[in-house]
């Protein structure tokens, strides 16, 4: 592997690993905070791709009012679902929760199948960002990847310093910590779980969009994602955002070049990457917190 | 100790009797049908020992299931049927091994970690048939010769490999329901309720967990030995984590903490599958079966906390408006 491939890995294994960020978060932040086991949660990156697919005509095209105008839907379809469903599950046992989202999991897929359509759909990155830098003296590299790493980064610290910063992030750190102390306080916590939850999705949400033009749009693809996922909130600890970052990179780079090193075995790298981290600290890297 | 109410073992024996005449009256599409729920109950038996009655929630039981098959595939002549007398308890063995080495490694750590590391460990088994010659990758193989051809119990006629499965469906339950009475279910009910207090008494928990997690591996690799020879054919996507997913749903669905809450799962949930995929009843529109078995699932947890085995509970308090004490519980 000479230099100017190892540099494109890199930048491809970041691009990934912050797009795994983005959903993972979404994940470790209803965990953690509110206690729920949301195996929904990679139906909203579906969710999320097939929007960046069928939302475009309706804006004429334009790809960056389309990203606005899902993660406004994206909001809304939090607030409603938390609304709905997910606000009579907090006193229920885990596994109450797990069957519940399973159910979600079905309703979704098969909701997009009656409105979308079952087809595989490429979508195309907007002009301005469709070209290639030159990287080396043969290899390119697509701006477009180079955009979704940017906006993962800006979102991520954006995150940051919202729950580290601000008031609202003071009240859910809180939360996460004593639900009824929290209320007696009077603040309504219902109001901010929703908002967390609205928060998660509409990441969770954009992670599809933004994927969309370089994984292009077909069912099942929120599956993939989630168990992934699942393996990254685990890895960081769960609940913990900043061992979500970490671990999230981490996957990123492990399946990146796993892929390019050893292909016959890159789909159980991650895999084993995580019991070996498990076994060597049962409770993740970052202990929430 | 608490004996079985009568209302229980009615149902227990209709249910039973119901399956051992239901092929007299069933053409053969229902015979294999039904010979597949009462595996994939079996299976959910498995399950229900660790996740009901430990506590442990194991999200890779698929690769146990996965390994009792390609185990009778594997291990079966080329060229010759093997006796299942000895193919059934290697496929078993082979299972409980791997279970093992699993569950070893894996109850070091709990709670949603647990989940992960069975899923870490699961993953691994299947990219082992998937990618290496030894599986046969995503076009699995073949089982030419079913075990047991020129013996008396051939079960390459499914008449007979259905009352086989019935048999060992209605051995794992009630092996599984003498064990949860005995000193070491007690000493497991023990543990799902709260280990803190089992280690302070006394009990070194470990081992107990261990027993339970070999034994559930075993099982399911019983299971995954009557599917190899039901369809004489495996695949990696018998041990994909979609089918270990599904089966920790058929035993929510049904109810957690009893066995018969697996079987009425495993039923419900297949049933349910094969009813909205139906062309009879919803015509064109049973290509999306999803929607109607993802709302169903949803007004079961709304509506029954405890899985479909409270179902009997929440009729009773619809009609009569009162709320009947529930006298007996498993654990």
């Amino acid at each position: 592997m000479d230099l100017s491939t190892f540099l494109i890995q890199c930048l491809n294994a970041l691009q990934y690993g912050l797009l795994l960020y983005l959903v993972a978060m979404g994940l470790t932040l209803i965990f953690g905070i509110m206690g729920v086991i949301n195996l929904a949660h990679g139906s909203f990156y579906m969710i999320g791709a097939y929007m960046a697919f069928a939302l475009a005509p309706m804006v004429g095209g334009n790809f960056y009012l389309t990203l606005i105008l899902g993660v406004v839907l994206a909001v809304v379809l939090g607030y409603v679902l938390e609304w709905a469903f997910f606000s009579y599950l907090y006193d229920r046992d885990h596994l109450q929760q797990v069957l519940m989202t399973y159910g979600l999991i079905l309703v979704f897929e098969e909701l997009r199948s009656i409105l979308v359509g079952d087809d595989v759909h490429g979508i195309q990155p907007p002009e301005l960002l469709a070209g290639t830098l030159p990287l080396g003296d043969i290899m390119t590299y697509p701006v477009y990847r180079l955009f979704v790493s940017g906006m993962c980064i800006l979102l991520a610290l954006g995150m940051y310093y919202v729950f580290s910063r601000t008031r609202l992030g003071m009240m859910i750190r809180a939360g996460s910590v004593n639900r009824e102390m929290v209320q007696s306080l009077g603040i309504d916590i219902q109001f901010l779980y929703r908002v967390v939850f609205a928060a998660g999705v509409a990441i969770a949400v954009l992670a599809g969009m933004l994927a969309a033009p370089i994984s292009s749009v077909y069912p099942g693809m929120g599956n993939q994602v989630l168990i992934i996922c699942f393996v990254v909130v685990v890895i960081g600890g769960i609940g913990s955002i900043r061992g979500a970052f970490f671990a999230a990179l981490l996957i990123g780079f492990v399946d990146t070049f796993g892929k390019v090193l050893v292909p016959e075995a890159s789909g159980v790298l991650a895999y084993v990457l995580m019991a070996l981290i498990l076994l060597w600290k049962p409770n993740g890297l970052f202990k929430a917190g | 100790m608490h004996t079985i109410s009568q209302g229980r073992l009615a149902f227990l024996l209709l249910f039973f009797a119901g399956l051992a005449l239901y092929p007299l009256i069933a053409g053969e599409y229902g015979v294999d049908f039904v010979t597949k729920i009462m595996i994939y109950a079996i299976l959910a038996l498995s399950l229900e020992l660790l996740v009901g009655n430990v506590g442990l929630v194991c999200f890779g039981q698929a690769a146990f299931f996965g390994i009792g098959a390609y185990g009778a595939v594997l291990l079966s002549p080329q060229d010759a049927s093997a006796s299942w007398l000895w193919l059934l308890p290697a496929c078993v063995a082979a299972a409980a091994l791997y279970a093992l080495f699993v569950g070893a490694l894996s109850l070091r750590t709990k709670g949603v970690y647990f989940i992960m590391v069975t899923l870490a460990f699961a993953q691994m088994a299947y990219y082992v048939v998937h990618d290496t010659p030894l599986g046969g990758g995503t076009d699995g193989i073949y089982l030419y010769f079913k075990p047991g051809l020129d013996s008396a119990i051939d079960l390459s006629k499914p008449h007979t490999l259905y009352y086989f499965t019935l048999v060992f469906l209605v051995w794992t339950f009630v092996f599984l329901a003498i064990l949860l009475r005995s000193h070491f279910g007690r000493a497991l009910a023990g543990i799902k309720i709260n280990e803190q207090r089992m280690l302070a008494s006394g009990f070194y928990t470990y081992p107990y967990k261990l027993a339970a997690f070999i034994t559930s591996g075993g099982i399911a690799g019983l299971a995954g030995f009557l599917f190899a020879v039901k369809d004489g054919f495996v695949n990696p996507e018998m041990m994909s984590w979609h089918l270990s997913g599904a089966l920790l749903i058929m035993i929510i669905l049904g109810g957690l903490g009893y066995l018969e809450g697996a079987l009425i799962g495993a039923f419900a949930f297949i049933f349910l599958q094969e009813f909205f995929k139906s062309d009879a009843i919803f015509g064109s529109f049973a290509k999306h079966w999803q929607l109607g078995l993802g709302l169903t699932i949803i007004a079961c947890v709304a509506l029954l906390p405890k899985g479909l085995i409270g179902l009997p509970d929440w009729i009773h308090k619809r009609l009569y408006g009162e709320k009947r004490i529930i006298t007996e519980k498993m654990s």
